[in-house]
């Protein structure tokens, strides 16, 4: 972290302070952190490794399961999943692209264009995901259901055969994924854009730049860690979606979410499901380690709550 | 000068991004229109005619209402302690200095860049390996876990834009540091604590994967709506998913107004109309 600290309040303003206040006073933000920190430690990190614990026992449901430390379920989820795990980031790749493709000109022209509208079109874009997710997928189900006007619609214009369908297919799933993130791209992507210092773009017409070529060489390398974050805040939360593939495809899409929730929730074979889920917590984990390689966790983080 | 390639290329632009915010709103348009269908058998998937009857019974369906309550108890709660804890985390993360602040601004982050699939799993297994009972608490306790991030990253925010000479002139005058907190930090901290909790109360009433696998018995209304998806959802769910947005977005722009009101009297530029305050 390298931003400037503020001065605690009231240092320095009162002389004699002694050792024993002093000591008081680094005392408080531990104090003050100590409750939060103590929650994350005892519900986020050790439920993470206990992952580990949890995935190396063995036995059935009925009978309960004891530890063997049976590392061999590792090689052999993987193995046995792979289809879905590789369609996890199949769907996932496909689905942040297409976001980056939607949301990249409609975040330059909120960025350059919009005006007075910029706030208005930036509330749109966040508006719809204050509905209920669940609820949204299953206005998706309407929207591309055999007999919706989507459907008819693109039937009478040739796209869609006499027969052809919407729902239950891989174009659901992975269109599904790609409206639910779209925020998380245009929003990074945005403020990238309107940060950028505008004269530059004057100085490179000066300099007899093309329109294509100014994009090219400034806006586009300026915008870099917006798409950077954008592309990350999509990826990672996409890989891990079980919803869409659930209600917009058919078992032929199932992703691994759906592995890791069905096997803990329905077959109960909890070793198989927390080997897989640490695995995805495994590769989340490098893929923001390569990640913060370029940008900092705070854009990161300020752009997942923008 | 506006070159005809010009106009065209900000025809294009502006065509796209209207097209793009069609495509955000579609669903939103289904969900509010079959509110008001007039849907007959279980199914509300094709439009059969305009009624109010859904409105005008919206606990008509057996489990939902009772869902809807549980699910606003939990953000309720959620809402408080996370803006609680995550208030004073990001104090001692922006007006302090101390050894490890580095790592905690990370492991802040953290779950927010971990997929909810992952959390909830982790959190299961963890709850399983304890024996723990799921059910009411353990999704609170999950769902104060996912927003604690959301809270300390809002409540920064809006602390490094905050001056802190009042604080400083607090402390000359002879108040003591829980006194400037309370009397001062806190009250010019507000506006950011209000988009903070609107924020985490949102998150939680939404949230749907950590709950599926903290829930146990105990229903929320996402997972009512899960449930019912298999075999058709009543319009009531679109009954009150239209309610929901309709008070978030009263509340935003309640927010909003309160955070510019306050922007002015104290004379600080503030963000303009951010629709979160982040």
């Amino acid at each position: 972290m390298s931003e400037a600290v503020a001065p605690a309040p009231g240092k320095g303003s009162r002389g004699g302070g002694g050792l024993s206040l002093r000591r008081k006073r680094a005392l408080i933000p531990l104090l003050f952190v100590l409750p939060g920190l103590a929650w994350l430690v005892l519900f986020y990190v050790i439920p993470i490794v206990s992952q580990v614990w949890v995935s190396t026992q063995t036995g059935n449901p009925d009978d309960g399961f004891v530890q063997t430390w049976n590392f061999a379920v590792y090689p052999e989820a993987v193995s046995e999943y792979l289809p879905q795990l590789g369609r996890s980031f199949l769907y996932a790749g496909i689905a942040t692209l297409a976001c980056l493709i939607i949301s990249f000109p409609l975040a330059y022209f909120i960025a350059f264009k919009a005006g007075r509208w910029r706030n208005l079109m930036l509330l749109l874009v966040i508006l719809p995901f204050f509905t209920s997710l669940i609820v949204r997928v299953v206005a998706w189900q309407t929207l591309l259901a055999d007999d919706s006007f989507i459907v008819d619609a693109l039937k009478a214009i040739g796209i869609l055969g006499a027969d052809g369908r919407l729902l239950a297919t891989t174009f659901a799933v992975i269109a599904g994924i790609t409206y639910n993130f779209l925020p998380f791209m245009v929003l990074p992507l945005y403020a990238s854009l309107e940060r950028m210092d505008r004269t530059l773009l004057e100085a490179a017409s000066d300099l007899y730049a093309s329109k294509l070529t100014a994009f090219r060489k400034v806006t586009l390398p300026l915008a870099a860690p917006g798409i950077f974050a954008g592309t990350l805040l999509t990826f990672i939360p996409a890989i891990g979606d079980y919803i869409n593939a659930q209600l917009l495809g058919t078992p032929n899409q199932f992703m691994i979410g759906n592995v890791i929730q069905s096997q803990y929730l329905t077959v109960r074979e909890y070793p198989t499901a927390a080997a897989l889920s640490f695995v995805v917590m495994v590769i989340v984990l490098v893929l923001i380690a390569i990640a913060l390689r370029f940008v900092s966790t705070r854009q990161l983080s300020e752009a997942a709550a923008s | 000068m506006r070159t005809t390639a010009d106009k065209l290329r900000n025809l294009v632009l502006g065509t796209w991004s209207i097209l793009a915010i069609i495509f955000l709103f579609l669903p939103i348009f289904v969900i509010v229109m079959f509110s008001f269908n007039d849907n007959q058998g279980r199914f509300n998937f094709t439009w059969q005619g305009f009624t109010l009857k859904h409105w005008k019974e919206p606990f008509a369906v057996a489990g939902l209402g009772e869902a809807m309550g549980t699910s606003i108890a939990i953000a309720l709660l959620t809402t408080l302690i996370a803006v609680a804890l995550g208030t004073f985390v990001a104090l001692a993360l922006v007006r302090y200095r101390w050894r490890g602040r580095g790592a905690t601004g990370g492991l802040i982050f953290l779950p927010l860049a971990t997929p909810e699939v992952v959390l909830g799993a982790a959190l299961l297994g963890w709850f399983l390996t304890m024996g723990l009972v799921r059910g009411f608490v353990t999704v609170l306790i999950a769902h104060v876990m996912f927003t604690l991030g959301y809270v300390v990253i809002t409540v920064r925010a809006r602390l490094e834009g905050m001056d802190t000479h009042i604080e400083e002139a607090a402390a000359d005058l002879g108040a003591n540091q829980a006194t400037t907190l309370w009397k001062i930090t806190l009250p010019l901290l507000a506006p950011g604590l209000a988009a903070a909790a609107l924020l985490s109360f949102a998150i939680s009433i939404d949230d749907f994967v950590v709950s599926n696998f903290t829930a146990g018995q105990t229903v929320t209304f996402p997972l009512f709506v899960y449930g019912a998806a298999r075999q058709g959802v009543p319009p009531q769910v679109n009954v009150f998913a239209t309610a929901i947005l309709v008070i978030v977005i009263g509340l935003m722009f309640a927010n909003l107004a309160w955070q510019r009101r306050a922007a002015r009297r104290e004379g600080i530029p503030v963000p303009e109309a951010k629709p979160l305050g982040v």
